[in-house]
């Protein structure tokens, strides 16, 4: 009886709901959260002053691919996560796919170096600071990915935590690429990998406490 | 942090995520793509701003969602409070249903977040009531809230900027510009109210189920 007197209330007056909800405010996460993270690159690091010399040279553009797919797959992965009872599906395949295609072009490129280069084509000038930079930049689209999560229906909060997680690191780290100096594939793979999996760490463990409604 | 895991330990039909393949253990196939066909016309039309529809929809769905919920819960007194939180769900989180997708795997999907999440409570609940029992005596009574739940005493914990939003348009039917004549609030503010004050109502009805 009580539940028929609620149903009455949800239901008189019913206005029409907006199609694609999620998907707008997802993409509006992407807006603001990137702005917030180039301001946190332009203002921190500054834009790399080599960036038009560098709009011409191959391994970039292999880094700025990378971090766009991963980007891009975490992206539509937290959608899914988004919505009551939606399958996960393939998308997380092409960030895998991307790791392994980096990789192989990463292991190519330390079987052509001298054994004794070896060692700094992985670490570059600046693996100490990559990975807590990329969380850095990380940071302002996490917020903004949980604040989107909490408006839409996670139901596999830690997944969905952990998602949103990785989607900041990942476009994080290609936001950072626009400042970062370092091209070579088997860095990228690692010390940009890393700075992804920290925000991703983080959303695991928050994201049953941030993201329950 | 380990509330998250706790759950694993419950029976596996909890644990177990509700797609189509465990929705059809048990009633036979047709009746379940009938079912998935009317509810999902319903809802549409809903969505699109039709009241009946969606007053159908409600209370179809309050009867899939109370028969889901007696095959997992004992308690029973806990099964229609459970059912409420689920529509309060449903109604607030409409706009997360994609229309390409199975209307009644997105609805389970919310009965059993909600089935889940009423469990760890519980469960939660019952550890701090072990631990502080003095301190449960003099807590105010949620139980009592619970069982005796009305829904104008319920609207009676609303502040005012919700409260009468949801009394002249929701119950008494008048539209928003009426009411906002009516009680002097802006018609923007009468609209928030109205939202806001649906989505207390289901934080209060979790917080005292």
């Amino acid at each position: 009886m009580k539940t028929d007197q609620l149903i009455d209330l949800l239901s008189s007056g019913a206005e029409s709901v907006a199609p694609r909800a999620a998907e707008r405010r997802l993409s509006l996460t992407l807006l603001l959260g990137g702005a917030g993270a180039a301001v946190i690159m332009l203002g921190v690091f500054g834009l790399n002053p080599q960036l038009r010399a560098l709009l011409s040279v191959t391994d970039f553009w292999v880094k700025m691919t990378f971090t766009g797919v991963l980007s891009v797959a975490a992206l539509v992965t937290t959608l899914r996560l988004a919505r009551p009872g939606d399958v996960v599906g393939g998308a997380l395949w092409w960030a895998v796919a991307a790791v392994a295609a980096l990789w192989t072009i990463g292991a190519d490129a330390l079987a052509d170096a001298d054994s004794g280069r070896r060692v700094a084509t992985l670490m570059g000038h600046t693996w100490r600071t990559c990975p807590f930079n990329i969380a850095l930049l990380s940071a302002p689209i996490f917020v903004a990915t949980a604040i989107a999560l909490r408006s839409l229906a996670p139901t596999r909060l830690r997944e969905a935590g952990a998602a949103a997680g990785f989607f900041s690191g990942a476009f994080g780290a290609f936001v950072y690429g626009l400042h970062c100096p370092e091209l070579a594939a088997p860095f990228i793979g690692t010390w940009y990998l890393l700075g992804i999996a920290i925000p991703t760490a983080i959303g695991a463990t928050f994201g049953p406490r941030l993201l329950r409604w | 942090m380990a509330a998250g895991y706790t759950l694993m330990q419950n029976p596996q039909r909890i644990a177990r995520p509700v797609t189509e393949s465990t929705l059809t253990a048990n009633p036979p196939n047709d009746a379940l793509s009938s079912r998935e066909a009317r509810l999902s016309a319903l809802f549409k039309s809903a969505l699109a701003g039709d009241a009946v529809a969606y007053k159908t929809f409600l209370t179809d769905a309050s009867g899939h969602v109370r028969s889901y919920l007696k095959r997992r819960l004992q308690r029973t007194a806990d099964i229609e409070d459970l059912v409420q939180e689920v529509l309060l769900a449903v109604h607030n989180k409409r706009h997360t249903y994609d229309v390409t997708r199975p209307v009644t795997s997105w609805l389970f999907a919310i009965a059993q977040y909600k089935l889940i999440d009423h469990l760890r409570r519980r469960r939660h609940d019952a550890h701090t009531d072990a631990l502080d029992d003095d301190f449960a005596a003099s807590e105010p009574d949620g139980e009592a809230l619970a069982a005796d739940r009305d829904l104008a005493r319920l609207l009676d914990t609303l502040p005012e900027r919700q409260r009468l939003p949801i009394v002249h348009v929701k119950i008494e039917g008048l539209s928003v510009a009426e009411t906002s004549r009516l009680t002097g609030i802006s018609e923007s503010a009468v609209k928030v109210g109205i939202h806001r004050g649906l989505k207390s109502l289901a934080a209060r009805i979790r917080g005292a189920g």
